[in-house]
């Protein structure tokens, strides 16, 4: 018997090759990293701009968690430079929800609350499902937490707006309005992840509701996930602002094929 | 901003057997909130273990116009000072 090779010796500054992801496993770790990167996108926009320079940095944090969940479930599946920079609108697997333009505040608040309060919920749940693919439960064990504390973040702002003054509140319900539209789509199945997707959504509207109702907000009442509504993003089908946010995002690499900082 | 928000004073617990000290100030519009910046300001670096978040309005401080009564006179006085001990060799942080 010859003994096994022994695994060639990482270079310095990378780290090891993780195992690589193929199939409905592949297209898993794409949709899941697709939602990471565009949203940690809308918020990296926010730089600069926030209400508050304390809350710049917040939302900055939370993109940067997010951007960091991407490049690891990126890396699973093959070179993330090439995913992020060079794939085109109709190759992205994102929901539509991470795509809506951040609009006030407000806005981004309840986008973050129905996106933190979906990811947690799934993550929790790949995590405790052996069918899940490893790489994938090894990330969401380690994203879980960084997630529970953008729920957090997202639920004390809607709290604070919804029970706050007449101009936040009405300010706050709309953000909640414009974007439930796009919420049908967050627990639509996600092929090479065996959940029970119903129960989780059940989950997330009962967490929902909980914050809402204690924000004095109520819950918007419009279709979220019938035919006329949006929800094609996981089959690459995506709103008109998204086009905009992948120029923006793709245009530095694209000009200029491996540039380095 | 029509109204700023109150000015809160943060101090981070870097291990534990540590004491807080404080590390700097933010805005916030209550303490949860003023919590919660801290974290996102002073610990995304595995600073800390613990934070405190004190209102600045709750702090009294000497006065700037005060530091020669308040702290000249210990200067001068050398005997106050535990400088006429030999150190023995065994004791490493004094």
């Amino acid at each position: 018997m010859t003994p096994a090779e022994p695994p060639p010796a990482p270079v310095a500054g990378t780290t090891a090759v993780a195992p690589r992801l193929v199939g409905d496993e592949a297209t898993a770790a794409l949709m899941l990293g697709d939602d990471a990167l565009i949203l940690s996108h809308r918020l990296a926009e926010w730089t600069g701009h926030a209400p508050a320079l304390e809350e710049d940095v917040a939302l900055a944090n939370i993109s940067l968690d997010l951007l960091g969940q991407a490049r690891t479930l990126f890396s699973l599946v093959g070179d993330e430079d090439e995913l992020a920079y060079l794939r085109g609108e109709r190759d992205f697997r994102n929901v539509q929800l991470v795509e809506q333009p951040n609009g006030d505040f407000a806005h981004t608040i309840a986008r973050q609350l129905y996106f933190s309060l979906a990811q947690e919920i799934r993550y929790t749940a790949v995590v405790g499902t052996d069918g899940c693919p490893t790489p994938i439960r090894e990330l969401a064990a380690k994203a879980v937490k960084e997630t529970a504390y953008h729920r957090d973040h997202a639920t004390e702002w809607t709290l604070r707006l919804g029970d706050g003054t007449d101009e936040s509140h009405a300010r706050m319900r709309r953000g909640l309005e414009v974007m439930w539209r796009h919420t049908g789509e967050l627990f639509a199945a996600v092929p090479g992840l065996p959940l029970d997707d119903a129960a989780l959504r059940e989950n997330w509207l009962t967490a929902l509701e909980a914050v809402l109702g204690e924000a004095t907000l109520p819950l918007p009442q419009g279709p979220d996930a019938d035919a006329w509504t949006a929800g094609g993003g996981r089959e690459g089908i995506h709103t008109e602002p998204f086009g905009f946010l992948l120029a923006e995002m793709q245009h530095l690499h694209r000009s200029h094929p491996g540039a380095t900082w | 901003m029509t109204t700023p928000w109150p000015l809160w004073e943060v101090f981070v617990r870097s291990r534990r057997g540590l004491s807080h000290t404080h590390a700097g100030s933010l805005h916030a519009p209550d303490a949860e909130m003023a919590l919660r910046n801290a974290r996102d300001l002073y610990t995304r670096r595995g600073e800390g273990v613990s934070l405190w978040v004190v209102p600045a309005e709750s702090i009294t401080a000497s006065s700037p116009d005060e530091k020669d009564p308040f702290f000249e006179p210990a200067a001068d006085k050398a005997y106050r000072h535990p400088t006429f001990y030999a150190i023995p060799d065994g004791v490493k942080h004094l």
